[in-house]
């Protein structure tokens, strides 16, 4: 279990499962219990919840509503954010951009679910600054897959958030004023970060995505759903 | 010990027929890998939740069509998306592809085309959850009689 809070920036502790807590938003019943069955399986920690608008409420961004710290509530730090596009009130567009709008909580990586393969929407979030989008329906592979370099970025993170905002190189929203700089860490761990492995699956997400090449081999894009 | 076995036999024989019908496709596989120990029974649970759903933006549809006063094509539309969705994650196959058809009428505004195709949604519909209950009812004799269900793995 993840400690609360940062009190302790360099708290990489425990050899606790370190397990991911998952935010997971989505209007319809049937996926939600889908995904947090999917999301348990891979060893998360997950709150569902059925709109924008409460997940806003759950992280304490909501305007109207303050998030209560901790007393009652689950007050656990989300690592992740998955959300669905299609919802009625809020988009899961627009929960990205509220969650990347904020100076608390724009780290958190988040990826858009969606039952339409549009390539217009899949590269507007992916500007927006979303870690990744999986076309619906979602699969085990699809969420080990995403658990699988939130883990790495989360225990290479703590270290290097520099990396981390080198890495987002698409997102064009990025300019942060270095108000998260942590590096503490010495030279030779910076020069192997900027190596690893998640940063090849934004790639990945990007390079195809032109009309032409609809037929792209990139799995998460679902290319080859039964549909 | 035999009986069991039989049992067993018949929920995997009943279980690829639903698949050679294309009643349920990849993703209630992909599903059903998800049940263990733990969570034995997940596949019925999902499915109830989808039985409610289902029947529920059916009626809805159907109330939505009668309305002498004008259809609202809108809230059909936003109907089908939701019950592709869902029986898309479920592996529906059937009903998501009746939902798919539907779809094509309700953008045209055609009643008569949409009556059509709920009628069609609520027969793919009712076909699915005999044939899911009976396949859950073979699962709950196996548990009974004291075997296991078999796993897909």
């Amino acid at each position: 279990m993840r400690t609360t809070e940062k009190i302790d920036g360099y708290d990489l502790s425990t050899s606790d499962t370190e397990e991911v807590h998952v935010l997971a938003v989505d209007d319809s019943l049937v996926d939600r219990k889908v995904i947090e069955r999917l999301l348990r399986i891979s060893s998360c920690k997950v709150t569902a919840v059925d709109s924008g608008r409460r997940a806003l409420q759950y992280l304490g961004l909501d305007e109207e509503i303050q998030k209560k710290e901790t007393n009652g509530f689950d007050g656990l730090k989300v690592d992740l954010i998955i959300t669905d596009y299609c919802m009625p009130g809020m988009t899961g567009y627009e929960l990205l951009k509220k969650v990347k709008e904020s100076s608390a909580f724009r780290e958190i990586p988040v990826v858009i679910m969606s039952s339409e393969n549009v390539i217009a929407r899949i590269d507007r979030c992916l500007e927006e600054g979303a870690e990744d989008f999986i076309v619906k329906p979602v699969k085990l592979s699809d969420v080990k897959r995403i658990i699988d370099y939130t883990t790495t970025e989360l225990r290479e993170g703590e270290q290097r958030e520099g990396a981390r905002a080198r890495r987002r190189g698409i997102n064009k929203r990025k300019q942060r004023e270095g108000d998260d700089d942590l590096s503490s860490s010495p030279p030779s761990t910076l020069s192997s970060s900027t190596s690893s492995s998640p940063s090849s699956s934004i790639q990945s997400a990007t390079a195809p995505l032109s009309p032409s090449t609809l037929d792209s081999p990139t799995r998460r894009l679902k290319m080859t759903s039964s549909e | 010990m035999d009986f069991v076995n039989q049992l067993q036999r018949k929920f995997i024989d009943y279980s690829s027929s639903l698949h050679r019908e294309g009643i349920v496709d990849d993703q209630f596989t992909q599903l059903r890998k998800l049940e263990d120990e733990n969570s034995p029974h997940f596949v019925m649970e999902v499915a109830s939740l989808f039985f409610e759903d289902c029947e529920k933006l059916i009626n809805n549809m159907a109330i939505a069509l009668e309305q002498k006063q004008g259809v609202d094509f809108k809230q059909i539309d936003e109907c089908i998306h939701q019950l592709k969705g869902s029986s898309s994650s479920i592996g529906a196959m059937r009903v998501k592809n009746a939902c798919i058809a539907f779809r094509s009428f309700s953008d045209a505004q055609n009643r008569e085309g949409c009556l059509r195709c709920l009628q069609q949604l609520s027969h793919e519909y009712s076909l699915l959850k005999n044939k899911l209950q009976t396949l859950f009812l073979l699962e709950q004799q196996i548990v009974a009689a004291g075997g296991s269900i078999p796993r897909v793995h």
